[in-house]
């Protein structure tokens, strides 16, 4: 058998999933009854496919590490979601989406799995309207839309700018709704340490019960992966305090091999760090580049001034200011995809021109908007972003231009699967942001949303079947064999091991310096220099973790600095295996630049002989080199073109 | 504007190891605080110097620290999220105290609101009052379009005035009778002023009432201390709303 | 309607319902006492004083009125004590002087206050027109009908005692400060209220409370400065 079987179907490309729909197998209704589903995390991807497996009639079991299933960072997510609706009448259609899609991602994607996303985005609007979603609406009643970045139409459905929290709470709510059917079992402040593997296929899991401390075994027929990326490994990012790769980690170490795992997001429009007392970077929703106009001053000196205070943005007369992405890509303007945002202004910020004390901050500014729409046209977009803004900072943004400045985002890399969103553990799955599957090397903005609710209401449902259809005969999961005695007893050595090390020095302490290491050399530029370098600081930095982390409280009770120990651990190796991943893949392309790899101008510059693929990693074992498998990517309906948005 | 530095605060602070502990006060000492830090960064650096006094850290709810998630949840000066409007206790920022202030922190308290440890409390009733009906009995798949149905532009927005509950239960915390109407009110509000949630609103009312009975939150007394302190402003108006679709629904009986 | 009485918002609309009773009454009741002021015979006064003793319509609603009164109260402490329930473990520190009114926050204390001023005021006046009688309570002739000269009773009871007269005013402004929330508070709890109508219901409920405080004040004001 062949190791990576994406298992894509034959075909014209927009027949491939109604064909493959046509040939997968389906579970009888009584049969499913019988059958055990887990879902790991509750976001957007993991509440939306444990309710829609629960209405399926599967018995599902829901973990989610925070107090309730609503807490997921899905929620966080503020700009919109993207579907191929065309309510506009601007020319937009599927194939449309999927070519953005596929080109936004710099060609680092699946056509299929792509084109698919595409295909189902319609439906999951029409799912979250009948859900109740309150979206944006026209006065006339119909469903209001807005332009996203990298794209040239208007599909980006909203609601205000909370539009990942209300579809979130869409899917809690079909998911409160089954559980108070009984059809889902919920285990909130519960964290997943460890997959059981059994002959071969995904059997259970082990997980924590956060707030008693105790170690517990869940048995299943499959299980699903949903717990989101793992940007959190440079410890500042737009993460939730909580977001961790450590499911996805636990996978691979047991054979789920991970997918392109330099790609990560950085996204440009976040509040500046300031100061070392941050915890967190906040980021100001995509959809303020719509009306708001990016720029630094045109001369070194206004920069200089304003870094030291002595005079404020709108001393800056209009000719004095640079509106760099303007200049630079006129077709899109203030509206480029969000790797090309993020590297023009770090461009900017390294020749000088940044504007904050730190010299690492760029203007976004709404003066323009403001004197065309008016401030309540202004305020009735971003409201709350500007509140929340001001809140943070301290500084009116309807009279003074926001600062910005790029921030880890998301991670496009994540654990490979193939068609059915399976990894290479038979029953095993991923989803959502903890896939690799759609966004190549760089997401577009609006479509995370998109395809988490897209993996959980529309394809895991239909794909997951064709494998239990195979389990029909299997009896419940006895999850006293001793596959879940000696994952249980790893996990439990593990713990006592990271609590019994006694050091000196708080977690965050390590989980910073790793931050700095990833910001530094595994970050918006990166070179065979640094990246090497990377990987021997990392090491170190382990292997100082490992003898000199201080873990207080107790094993058995509510022990935050022990979850967050027990997930940085397993950073270390989440970023020893990017920086090798960065190092492997000598081009640019997304979100991930590597000087060696320009064009004249300074551009990224794609390397499609050598690299259009997906680079994918094994694990075999503990402090060993992992191998590098590659599946090769066909593009038969796009044609791959150096990625233009001037 | 330019951030300051408090050279020194005392934080008194509730400390409790487990739900079966009496729990107690204690005021920690911390220097060199940045005004231009949040709540929680503060509580960090706190903490980070209690670890290396060898003092078990103080244990707080926090995820997003980005005032969505509605997970952090500290009763701070006498209010829930402290001293400032609109805010969750994460967006709350340190500019709010002044140097040498002692800061007083507690968890939410209710009946229905058990502390698990120091400051962080159980609000799974929250989940279980939702469950009670706070959904649209709609299955994936077989919808209809999303623009078969148009929706009032002001019935869409006050709809989404109400969804913008994070479920914080600063509601709770701030009402003197530890009531959850307005929780409760937001949910019933935003899904009733929507055709989709209409035909269910009646049950919904009287359903997710009678499970926050159930849990031994307080009833309502009109106070609006809530909707002061709701980190979203939402509206003791949908609580009117609520009184009306579960009154309606009582007599329909 | 299982359950409907004991039910949070059951309880309120019971509170609600009956409070607004009580409202229409007292503004009966306010209207009946200002003609002391209006006429310094008292004619008028022990007319329409006779009138509301004697008319059948007036005798039905007397127990229901005070139905309407004995729900008001015992259910005003059972809920009371349910909410006081609901926290077992009171805060350290507690503000909420920016989030919400003093009188909202204090209505069982302002009713119970208002509670005590009620039987004094029973005492005074109810007790002794219908069931001991007094020497201040003489029989009079208006219009060819005998009736109680009330007005003595009552004009005697302000002009001779400043303290009577200023626990009068205090009731007065304690009831003021009762409706000035109970007022849109009725309202809101029968869900009669929306996000337009919450300013102008509190708007009213404020004319409204400032017209009892004032209006219960002036009469003993009026025979404490005239007479």
């Amino acid at each position: 058998m062949q190791i990576l079987n994406s298992k894509i179907p034959e075909g014209p490309l927009a027949e491939k999933w109604a064909r493959h729909k046509a040939a997968i197998r389906v579970v009888s209704p009584a049969n499913k009854r019988k059958l055990e589903i887990i879902v790991v995390g509750t976001g957007l991807g993991g509440a939306s496919a444990a309710a829609s497996l629960a209405e399926l009639g599967y018995n599902v079991k829901s973990f989610c590490y925070q107090d309730s299933p609503r807490r997921a960072h899905s929620i966080a997510a503020q700009g919109g979601i993207n579907a191929a609706k065309n309510y506009q009448n601007d020319n937009d259609s599927v194939f449309r989406l999927f070519y953005d899609t596929i080109k936004g991602g710099d060609y680092r994607a699946r056509e299929a799995n792509v084109y698919r996303l595409a295909e189902v985005s319609p439906n999951i609007i029409d799912q979250c309207v009948a859900q109740g979603v309150p979206f944006a609406r026209e006065y006339g009643g119909l469903l209001d839309n807005r332009s996203f970045g990298g794209v040239l139409v208007s599909r980006t459905f909203y609601a205000r700018g909370q539009t990942g929290q209300q579809l979130l709470l869409g899917a809690y709510q079909a998911l409160n709704r089954q559980i108070s059917k009984g059809n889902v079992k919920m285990y909130p402040r519960h964290e997943m340490l460890d997959v059981v593997v059994k002959d071969g296929k995904a059997r259970g899991i082990i997980a924590r019960d956060l707030t008693t401390g105790e170690i517990k075994r869940y048995g299943a027929h499959a299980v699903v992966i949903a717990t989101g990326g793992y940007g959190n490994v440079f410890f500042l990012s737009t993460l939730a305090m909580g977001s961790n790769g450590s499911a996805a980690w636990q996978c691979y170490k047991k054979g789920a091999m991970f997918a392109n795992p330099a790609f990560v997001q950085i996204h440009p429009t976040c509040i500046p760090v300031h100061g070392s007392q941050q915890s967190k970077l906040t980021l100001m929703s995509e959809s303020l580049r719509n009306d708001g106009r990016v720029w630094v001053p045109k001369k070194l000196e206004d920069a200089q001034k304003l870094r030291e205070g002595k005079i404020g943005p709108n001393d800056i007369p209009d000719e004095d200011r640079d509106f760099y992405l303007e200049r630079r890509y006129p077709s899109y303007g203030n509206l480029v995809p969000r790797d090309v945002a993020s590297r023009a202004a770090k461009e900017r910020c390294d020749a000088g021109y940044g504007v904050n004390p730190e010299g690492k901050a760029v203007y976004l500014d709404f003066k323009y908007s403001i004197e065309r729409l008016g401030k309540k046209v202004i305020e009735a977009r971003y409201g709350n972003l500007f509140q929340m803004y001001e809140k943070i900072t301290d500084v009116d943004p309807y009279k003074e231009p926001m600062m910005i400045y790029p921030a880890i985002h998301y991670s496009m890399g994540g654990i490979w699967v193939d068609y059915n969103l399976m990894t290479t553990i038979p029953g095993l799955y991923a989803i959502g942001e903890a896939n690799f599957s759609d966004h190549g090397a760089n997401r577009l903005g609006a479509s995370a949303l998109m395809q988490g609710l897209a993996d959980g209401y529309f394809i895991l449902p239909y794909t997951i079947g064709d494998y239990l259809a195979g389990e029909i005969m299997t009896p419940k999961t006895d999850v006293n064999s001793p596959e879940f005695e000696e994952a249980e007893k790893n996990v439990k050595d593990r713990i006592h091991q990271l609590f019994n090390v006694k050091g000196t020095k708080t977690v965050d302490h390590f989980h910073k310096q790793l931050g700095h290491i990833m910001w530094d050399y595994v970050g918006m530029s990166r070179n065979e220099e640094g990246l090497k370098k990377a990987i021997e600081e990392i090491k170190k930095l382990k292997k100082e973790f490992w003898s000199d982390v201080k873990i207080p409280g107790e094993l058995n009770n509510l022990n935050p600095e022990l979850e967050k120990a027990g997930r940085l651990a397993d950073f270390f190796d989440i970023g020893d295996l990017m920086a090798r991943d960065a190092l492997e893949r000598n081009e640019s392309c997304g979100g991930h630049f590597r000087e060696e790899s320009v064009t004249e101008d300074g551009e990224a510059l794609r390397n499609d002989e050598k690299f259009a693929n997906v680079a994918v990693w094994e694990f075999k074992g503990e402090n060993k080199e992992p191998q590098l498998h590659v599946e090769t990517l066909k593009f038969e309906n796009v044609q791959l073109t150096q990625r233009s948005y001037k | 504007m330019a951030d300051k530095i408090l050279k020194k605060l005392y934080i008194k602070v509730w400390r409790q190891n487990n739900a079966q502990d009496k729990g107690r006060f204690e005021t920690y000492e911390i220097e060199n605080v940045s005004t231009g830090s949040s709540f929680l960064e503060m509580m960090d650096l706190l903490n980070n110097n209690l670890i290396e006094k060898g003092i078990d850290p103080i244990a707080f709810d926090h995820d997003c620290r980005e005032g969505i998630c509605g997970i952090c949840s500290m009763f701070i000066n006498g209010r829930p999220h402290g001293p400032d409007t609109a805010v969750t206790t994460c967006q709350l920022h340190m500019r709010k105290f002044n140097d040498g202030d002692t800061i007083t922190v507690e968890p939410w308290r209710a009946a229905a609101f058990p502390v698990i440890k120091d400051l962080i409390v159980n609000r799974s009733a929250f989940d279980t009052i939702l469950q009670a009906g706070g959904f649209i009995s709609v299955n994936t798949g077989g919808v209809p379009d999303g623009n078969a149905i148009p929706i009032s532009r002001d019935d869409a927005e006050e709809a989404m005035d109400a969804a913008a509950c994070i479920g914080c239960g600063a509601c709770v915390a701030a009402c003197k009778n530890s009531s959850a109407m307005l929780f409760v009110a937001a949910k019933v509000s935003h899904l009733a002023k929507l055709p989709q949630g209409r035909i269910e609103a009646k049950a919904r009312a009287r359903n997710m009432v009678a499970k926050m009975d159930e849990l031994g939150f307080g009833g309502c007394t009109n106070t609006g201390a809530c909707e002061a302190e709701c980190p979203k402003s939402i509206s003791i108006s949908h609580i009117a709303r609520l009184n009306r679709e579960y009154l309606v629904a009582k007599f329909a009986e | 309607m299982s359950k409907f009485l004991t039910a949070s918002i059951g309880r309120k609309f019971l509170m609600s319902v009956t409070g607004l009773f009580l409202m229409l009454f007292i503004v009966v009741h306010l209207t009946v006492n200002l003609l002391l002021i209006f006429d310094d015979s008292g004619d008028l006064f022990n007319v329409a004083a006779n009138f509301m003793a004697t008319n059948p319509a007036v005798k039905i609603m007397e127990p229901i009125l005070g139905l309407g009164f004995m729900i008001h109260i015992i259910w005003s402490f059972i809920i009371s004590w349910e909410n006081y329930k609901a926290r077992p473990v009171k805060y350290n520190k507690q503000d909420l002087s920016n989030a919400s009114s003093w009188s909202s926050r204090n209505m069982l204390i302002l009713g119970a206050l208002v509670l005590v001023f009620l039987i004094i005021h029973i005492y005074d006046f109810y007790w002794k027109i219908k069931i001991t009688g007094s020497d201040l309570l003489p029989n009079v002739v208006i219009n060819g009908e005998e009736m109680h000269n009330t007005y003595l009773l009552v004009s005697t009871h302000f002009k001779e005692s400043l303290v009577f007269s200023l626990l009068y005013v205090l009731g007065g402004v304690l009831l003021g400060l009762h409706v000035v929330h109970g007022f849109w508070s009725s309202f809101q709890t029968l869900g009669i209220n929306n996000k337009i109508w919450m300013s102008r219901l509190q708007w009213v409920a404020r004319v409204y409370a400032i017209l009892v405080a004032v209006g219960f004040s002036v009469i003993p004001l009026y025979f404490v400065i005239k007479f």
